[in-house]
């Protein structure tokens, strides 16, 4: 007896033009979401900008203008103007890349996040290889061995990451790894000594020292990235794994599941041939989720451990009132943030073959 | 007469919306007091704010401010048992105290979140058509936003402090509120009692109050004590960047940030409050997770 599976040609499946069209229609909306998300994004950062009560005029001008002098560049900056001309005055420039000079660096804040950028990549890229590689397998087992002592453990280590502060695991990482144990090495991307060393190419130190195939200055990159990854992978990894704990409990409930257990394969290799790839499209979205919020993460991690990205740029302007720049960050990061957030959700639209239908 | 209080209690057959609700209540408490989670939980959050309540009396007297740097950065012992900071502060005391801070914090973003989503939610829920439509996508950008990042640059604008800390958390804690309510009214608005009331000529805020609003609030809350680890936690960030509480309030962030210079010599002064920060978003957790269990099992 032949068990026959059935044919794709027999299942309900809409006509390809109207396919083609649902797909254009998602990717429009998708547009209009993301464009409607960074004006409201851009209302939120322009009306902060309007909270400070430091004066736009007397940045421009310096505090000994001349009446004449301060009026012409309060008429130039357009604050003379309505709120909304304002307001669009300001989204032009954005759009136009321009974000204001930052008083601290006396640079395009565009330019000084370009920057720093690359550190804040790397640092995060590292950390979510790390929350995947730990957090899905943690996941699948604790789905797998749902109630038994697997499981549990594995909750418990989530909470913990959802509970602990990340400046606070930071230091005692840095207390117990680096300053006991001796087993990391300290603040900053690099040791002094090997600064300028390597050849500017990708702002990824890793992938430049390997270009210049500088294998000491790699070791040295990595122990310097090893801790603060693993403690942002750590954050990423409770969400995953809590996450595909979800998906794949509700999948090994059912049917196929039990179909491909009585064919006789083995319990793992149902779980993972069989069960596991139909939790792949729920998973890349949340992946790609914790992968824009550990953008946001990095702020505090960064300020931890000195490291030179974003988050420390945000934080040292924060500090010197330089607004332009807190904006300018706060706008890169939001904008990131959520096309990131708003890609997942379209991907999951696009890939889901319940959603498809629809 | 026990017996018969608890018969009272369970009935399936209520005489009076007295019985009901207590009813409820009872059946309610009961799940809770056997859900080990939810009481460890309860356990964390009610030590907190005995502790907040009780600062003056568990720190045996020693007050939060007082300097005494003759004895800065001296390690544990008898007469300092978590030791003191950089300005010989008793650093158990400072914990302690910090304790009303936080709770404080937790309280005001309570305060001002919940009645903001309950509102956009309910009226969007409630009115449908284009309101819905508008508040839906207000809620929506508000939740795509980075609730951190958003957080500092308001603070920075309007200035450290913690009232102006409750104002950037709560600005970005909302949203999430709303999509509760609102889909728990669309359930609501198309059940029968809730007719009921409109052919009685109940108007809608009076059916928004009295009916839709208080059948939200059991998922609302259980969303709450599940976010108050990350408003906690975000708190205690705005405070480690010096953007909460200013000096000299005890402030679990702030004080870790304090400890951060001498945290390879004198590792005591940033790890105890971050142990504290830890304990408290991990009793809400805790807590939550179990209410979840409780009140939503569907979804655990």
């Amino acid at each position: 007896m032949t068990f026959e599976a059935p044919s794709v040609e027999t299942m309900v499946r809409p006509a390809l033009g109207r396919r083609v069209a649902t797909i254009a229609q998602r990717i429009i909306s998708f547009l209009a979401t993301l464009a409607v998300t960074f004006v409201g994004l851009t209302a939120v950062t322009f009306f902060i900008s309007r909270l400070t009560k430091i004066d736009p005029v007397l940045s421009v001008v310096g505090d000994k203008a001349t009446k004449a002098a301060y009026d012409l560049a309060y008429h130039a900056l357009g604050l003379d103007q309505p709120l909304v001309v304002q307001y669009l005055i300001y989204l032009k420039r954005l759009l136009s890349g321009d974000f204001g000079m930052s008083v601290l660096t006396s640079q395009p804040v565009l330019s000084d996040l370009l920057r720093v950028f690359p550190a804040t990549l790397e640092l995060s890229t590292v950390a979510i290889i790390i929350g995947v590689a730990v957090g899905v397998p943690a996941g699948v087992v604790a789905a797998a061995r749902k109630g038994r002592w697997q499981d549990h453990v594995i909750r418990v280590v989530g909470l913990f990451g959802y509970s602990v502060p990340v400046f606070w695991l930071g230091l005692i990482g840095l207390f117990i790894l680096y300053g006991q144990l001796g087993w990391v090495a300290g603040t900053g991307r690099l040791d002094v000594f090997y600064d300028g060393e390597v050849t500017p190419r990708t702002g990824l130190m890793l992938v430049d020292a390997a270009l210049d195939g500088n294998w000491e200055i790699f070791s040295n990159a990595f122990s310097h990235l090893i801790l603060p990854a693993g403690i942002l992978g750590y954050f990423s990894l409770a969400y995953i794994a809590r996450m595909t704990r979800s998906f794949m409990i509700d999948q090994l409930g059912q049917e196929y599941v039990t179909a491909a257990r009585i064919k006789g394969n083995s319990f793992w290799r149902t779980v993972w041939r069989h069960a596991f790839p139909n939790i792949m499209v729920p998973l890349i979205t949340v992946i790609g989720l914790s992968y824009a919020s550990l953008l946001e993460g990095a702020v505090l991690t960064e300020t931890v451990f000195a490291w030179p990205g974003l988050g420390l740029y945000i934080t040292h302007a924060l500090f010197n009132s330089d607004m332009n720049a807190v904006l300018g960050g706060t706008v890169l990061v939001g904008s990131v943030f959520i096309t990131i957030n708003l890609v997942c959700d379209l991907l999951y639209k696009l890939f889901d073959p319940r959603l498809r239908s629809q | 007469m026990t017996d018969t209080l608890a018969s009272w209690l369970q009935s399936d057959a209520p005489t009076s919306r007295r019985q009901a609700v207590a009813g409820n209540a009872y059946r309610a408490v009961r799940s809770i007091l056997t859900n080990p989670t939810a009481m460890a939980g309860l356990l964390i959050v009610v030590l907190l704010i005995l502790m907040a309540i009780f600062a003056p009396l568990l720190s045996g007297g020693k007050s939060p401010l007082d300097q005494d740097l003759a004895m800065r950065l001296a390690a544990p012992s008898a007469a300092h048992w978590f030791g003191t900071d950089e300005l010989g502060r008793d650093i158990l005391a400072r914990t302690l105290y910090g304790a009303r801070v936080t709770l404080t914090i937790v309280l005001l973003v309570s305060v001002v979140v919940v009645p903001i989503g309950l509102a956009v939610g309910t009226i969007a829920g409630y009115r449908g058509g284009w309101i819905d439509a508008l508040l839906m996508r207000i809620t929506d950008i508000f939740l795509a936003f980075p609730r951190l990042i958003l957080a500092l640059a308001f603070a920075a604008a309007l200035g450290p402090g913690i009232e102006n800390a409750v104002i950037a958390i709560s600005l970005t804690a909302w949203p999430p509120y709303a999509r509760i309510a609102r889909s728990e009214t669309l359930t609501i608005a198309r059940s029968d009692f809730v007719q009921a009331a409109v052919l009685q000529g109940a108007s809608t805020w009076r059916i928004l109050f009295r009916h839709i609003v208080p059948l939200c609030l059991s998922s609302v809350i259980v969303r709450l004590t599940l976010d108050m680890a990350g408003i906690i936690l975000t708190a205690a960030g705005l405070g480690f960047l010096g953007l909460g509480a200013q000096p000299p309030t005890a402030e679990w962030g702030a004080m870790v940030s304090s400890g951060r210079d001498v945290i390879l010599d004198q590792w005591w002064v940033a790890t105890i409050p971050g142990l504290a920060i830890f304990i408290v978003s991990l009793g809400f957790n805790l807590l939550g997770d179990g209410l979840r269990d409780v009140f939503d099992p569907k979804s655990a």
